[in-house]
């Protein structure tokens, strides 16, 4: 029999305010425990939540990039369960009314074609603190600085029908999610993690099979390979016979594999109720517009218009919008310069993008700035040197502030173009290498590229390539 | 008196903490005193005021009920759960009394968590009724009515979640007002109800509620349900004429469980109200029987998530050597929660669950609308709302202790207003037997003026708010 794979992704992106969601405490990572935690986050009798109202509108700019409702009065809504590291007892969450409503995104996978991912919801909620359990000989820390941290929980439509999908899926909503400067999207520092929701059915059959849930999957590797695993086992035990229980699962990334944490039977009834401490958040008009007013422009818009106003192929406008940073490095490089975008799209994605990544960097960070490498490329452009040699260029600039200018000056890296001086050194390659000219011209033409080789390294690489090939051809025909 | 230099807030301090000393030891109003810094707070006053300062309520004891969080000492809200705890901040009201120059004394006692109707529900023991010590001064803010009307303060602040402010004035002949739902700051309070719960002051006349009530209202950025509507001069037109104000009389409070010295009290009240030039008009509030199964669904449902965090994990008390983390969740809070509150905690976290919320906690949410509606209805017609406040007289300790609903009847006139978000105000009108009994008056959303004006006429026609319990000079 064969299966089908149904998968739903709930991701909580962390979004990327100062403070907490209800209280005016430091959002910052890597604090010593509980120094970030005040008296709101700590659940102290009496105090009340106040909500922070830059989540609501980073919240309401993720809908308008997913082109979902906004609920006008959404409502926040206690989720009651007890743990040492939820302070109140109850985590604040939206239940019945999330500011976020139904939505979309278009995702590409990677055999380049498109497939639809509805969003069924987007709600804000805060984070819990942490139990620390390897500080202590048998007992249990408890680091409140996460508590209050603001959550955007963001739930899919099961439409997706492979791990692969999956992965795009997220992806694509992590790049998003960056994109509109909501979430940091930080997946080590836990700032962007995923639940898989996975069952498989029957080709062909409508209803869903019973599905598992993983939790806390904080990485797009690890969400790939606990899907995999998790399908696998669910159609192991149908084909052998068993069903599929609906409970929670945890990956272990070291065995990777995935284990049972809870099934539906001891799962918390959480006595959803309206918070009366919240009153319904309230949205308006203005409120939107104000939001819209200050949108980035979305990566789809973004890469239609690289396409169009600098001739960019979809597949190197796709790349470079991806990120928000790299997009605009992009068209500061571009900006009033007369070299093909192209040009610069090519550098971007591999010099510099290569660079970054040996060297850990963000491209914010990129020694290389875009006026620096705006320069070097005016200078391929403008035939001053080949693209060879300003690979070499990148590097000395990438080390130290000179120019492009300065370091082709300084270590005299201009292209040779003068015809006699080009010349010069192929008469003399000629001279000695008589036997290779006879074969060259007893018709082993491939002999040509050991010409070129030669006459290059004569000129330390800096002959023009252009005029270079076409002097020695007839050089070598007339001889 | 501070005023025009009669005597010193030193002098007056001493003097409440002189009776408090000789007079609480019997009564049990307070849970703590504070001798030392209300000394020194009201030497401060009185340098305040021979430096120029003339504002009214500065240098005035008073005492805080023991629910609002005060920097610096201890808030027990009347339980085990908190006998040691210390707040790292002050409530918003405490914050705004201190700065209109109030003095506090201590802490009043309470029943626990705010949840009673007698005082009886005290982790540190119940509260005597001033006037007739085996009686219960009501609750659940009984400390603070006690000690007003045994003139142990001036004035003391209370909360009000089903007729917490307005019972116990009622009981102990004071005047007491449950604001407007948004009126006070519910900052630092700490929450039983948090859709009902309100702050309010008990005193002897309409005349210090409305200033007390003057220094605690307004807007505050800490508490989301605070409202931003600015607060008028209650003292400004309290002396006016109250002639054509229009008192509307639900005749289903005159029904049944009505006590009939306590109809009959009332009654006379209404007639005094006449002649000021008030005209009477006979109200329906047809959904007044649903207030209480409402109102014991809603306020147990949210106080089951309210006292949630009373874990034993972070602060409050933690039982001893606890096996496992279930077991330090057990038993800190079976051992930290009086009975009261355990069983409301039971009550509200059914009326949660899945399978009963749209049975309980819906449907009770839904009739909150429809007494709403009839509250609405009957104040296009009148200006304020009058019955009793209480149905009886106060009962006699022990009495309804055994019986939960009979105890929770008490509340059977004073939490419409809170289901309603309404200002109601409590004021002596009678005795029955030698004990107070209490006339509410109902009013519109942020018509707390009205209803201090109403009541301060009264009292300038009638003494039943002067007489004082006897025995305690």
């Amino acid at each position: 029999m064969s299966w089908e794979t149904v998968i739903g992704l709930e991701i909580h992106a962390q979004l990327a305010t100062r403070s907490k969601i209800f209280s005016g405490a430091s959002t910052a990572f890597g604090a010593e425990p509980n120094t970030q935690a005040c008296a709101v986050d700590l659940g102290l009798p009496g105090v009340l939540p106040v909500v922070n109202a830059g989540v609501v509108s980073m919240a309401v700019r993720f809908a308008l990039a997913t082109d979902a409702f906004i609920t006008k009065r959404s409502q926040f809504a206690r989720k009651n369960y007890f743990y040492p590291d939820l302070p109140k007892g109850y985590q604040i969450s939206q239940m019945a009314l999330p500011i976020v409503g139904e939505g979309s995104v278009t995702v590409t996978l990677p055999d380049e074609s498109e497939k639809q991912i509805n969003i069924t919801r987007a709600h804000l909620e805060e984070d819990a603190g942490k139990s620390v359990h390897d500080l202590f000989d048998e007992r249990t820390g408890i680091d409140l600085n996460r508590a209050g941290t603001p959550l955007l929980e963001i739930v899919s439509e099961p439409d997706m029908r492979s791990a692969v999908e999956a992965v795009a899926y997220a992806r694509h909503i992590h790049a998003l999610v960056r994109y509109i400067d909501i979430c940091d999207g930080n997946m080590q520092e836990g700032s962007f993690r995923c639940d898989a929701n996975v069952s498989v059915r029957p080709s062909g059959q409508a209803e869903f099979g019973t599905r598992a849930e993983i939790k806390n999957l904080n990485s797009f590797r690890f969400l790939e390979r606990a899907i995999d695993f998790e399908v696998e086992r669910q159609i192991d035990r149908l084909e052998s016979g068993h069903s599929v229980v609906q409970e929670t699962r945890l990956y272990d990334a070291d065995k990777d594999e995935t284990r049972s944490m809870r099934s539906k039977e001891e799962a918390n009834d959480y006595r959803y109720f309206p918070d009366p401490d919240l009153p319904p958040l309230v949205i308006d008009e203005a409120f939107i517009s104000d939001v819209k007013a200050a949108m980035p422009e979305l990566p789809k818009a973004r890469s239609a218009r690289f396409v169009n106003d600098f001739k960019l192929t979809p597949a190197d406008a796709n790349t470079v919008v991806s990120d928000r940073a790299t997009a605009d490095y992009f068209e500061a490089v571009i900006k009033g310069q007369k070299f093909p975008a192209k040009l610069a799209a090519n550098w971007i994605t591999g010099e510099l993008s290569g660079r970054l990544n040996k060297d850990n960097l963000a491209i914010a960070d990129a020694s290389v700035g875009p006026e620096r490498l705006s320069l070097l490329l005016t200078r391929i452009e403008d035939g001053t040197i080949s693209g060879k040699i300003a690979k070499q260029v990148f590097e000395d600039m990438w080390s130290g502030k000179d120019s492009a200018d300065d370091i082709i000056e300084k270590k005299g890296l201009k292209q040779i173009t003068d015809t006699s001086a080009i010349e010069a050194m192929i008469d003399e390659v000629i001279a000695a290498n008589p036997s290779q000219v006879a074969e060259y011209q007893a018709g082993k033409e491939k002999l040509l590229s050991f010409f070129v080789g030669a006459v290059m390294k004569a000129s330390k690489g800096k002959a023009n390539p252009g005029q270079l090939n076409q002097i020695l051809r007839d050089k070598l025909k007339s001889g | 008196m501070l005023a025009n230099g009669d005597c010193s807030s030193t002098e007056l301090t001493e003097h409440y903490l002189e009776r408090i000393a000789r007079l609480d030891k019997d009564l049990n109003t307070m849970i703590s005193v504070n001798s030392d810094d209300a000394i020194s707070g009201a030497r401060a006053c009185d340098e305040r005021r021979a430096a120029g300062e003339n504002s009214p309520l500065l240098g005035v004891p008073m005492v805080h009920k023991d629910i609002f969080c005060v920097d610096g000492g201890k808030t027990t809200c009347g339980s085990r759960m908190l006998e040691t705890f210390h707040a790292p901040y002050s409530a918003t009201v405490v914050n705004k009394l201190n700065g209109a120059g109030m003095v506090m004394l201590g802490k009043a006692n309470m029943d626990e968590f705010a949840m009673g109707s007698s005082n009886e529900n005290s982790y540190f023991g119940a509260v005597k009724n001033p006037w007739q010590r085996d009686c219960v001064p009501g609750g659940s803010s009984g400390g603070s009515a006690a000690l007003v009307a045994a003139r142990l303060a001036p004035v003391a602040t209370g909360t009000d979640t089903g007729g917490s402010i307005r019972q116990p004035a009622a009981f102990c002949g004071l005047t007491g007002i449950k604001p407007t739902y948004g009126r006070v700051s519910r900052y630092g309070m700490i929450a039983f109800a948090s859709s009902l719960d309100q702050a309010g002051p008990l005193a002897v006349t309409a005349e210090d509620c409305a200033m007390v009530l003057q220094a605690m209202a307004g807007s505050d950025e800490r508490d989301s349900t605070c409202s931003n509507q600015p607060v008028p001069d209650y003292s400004k037109s309290l002396g006016d004429s109250i002639d054509g104000l229009k008192i509307g009389v639900p005749e289903e409070y005159f029904s049944d469980g009505l006590d009939d010295g306590v109809a009959s009290a009332v009654r006379s009240a209404l007639a005094e109200y006449e002649k000021l030039g008030a005209k009477l008009v006979s109200v329906s509030l047809p959904n007044q029987g649903l207030c209480i199964p409402a109102y014991y669904v809603v306020a147990p449902a949210e106080a089951s998530s309210n006292l949630s965090r009373f874990d034993g994990v972070r602060f409050g008390y933690r039982c001893d050597n606890p096996a496992d983390l279930e077991d330090l969740y057990t038993r800190s809070r079976g051992e930290g929660f009086g009975a009261e509150v355990k069983r409301r905690i039971m009550i509200g976290t059914y009326a949660l669950s899945a399978g009963y919320y749209d049975a309980y906690y819906l449907k009770a949410q839904q009739v909150r609308r429809l007494i709403s509606d009839d509250f609405d209805k009957a104040f296009a017609d009148v200006d304020v709302v009058a019955g009793p406040t209480t149905p009886t007289p106060a009962f006699k300790t022990g009495a309804k202790t055994d019986d939960p609903v009979a105890m929770y009847l008490n509340d059977l006139y004073t939490v419409s207003a809170n289901l309603c978000g309404l200002p109601a105000i409590s004021m002596p009108c009678g005795e029955v037997d030698g004990l107070p009994v209490g006339l509410q008056l109902t009013g519109q959303h942020f018509d707390e003026a009205r209803l201090l004006h109403a009541a301060h006429r009264y009292q300038q026609v009638t003494d039943w708010h002067q007489r004082m319990p006897a025995g305690l000079e």
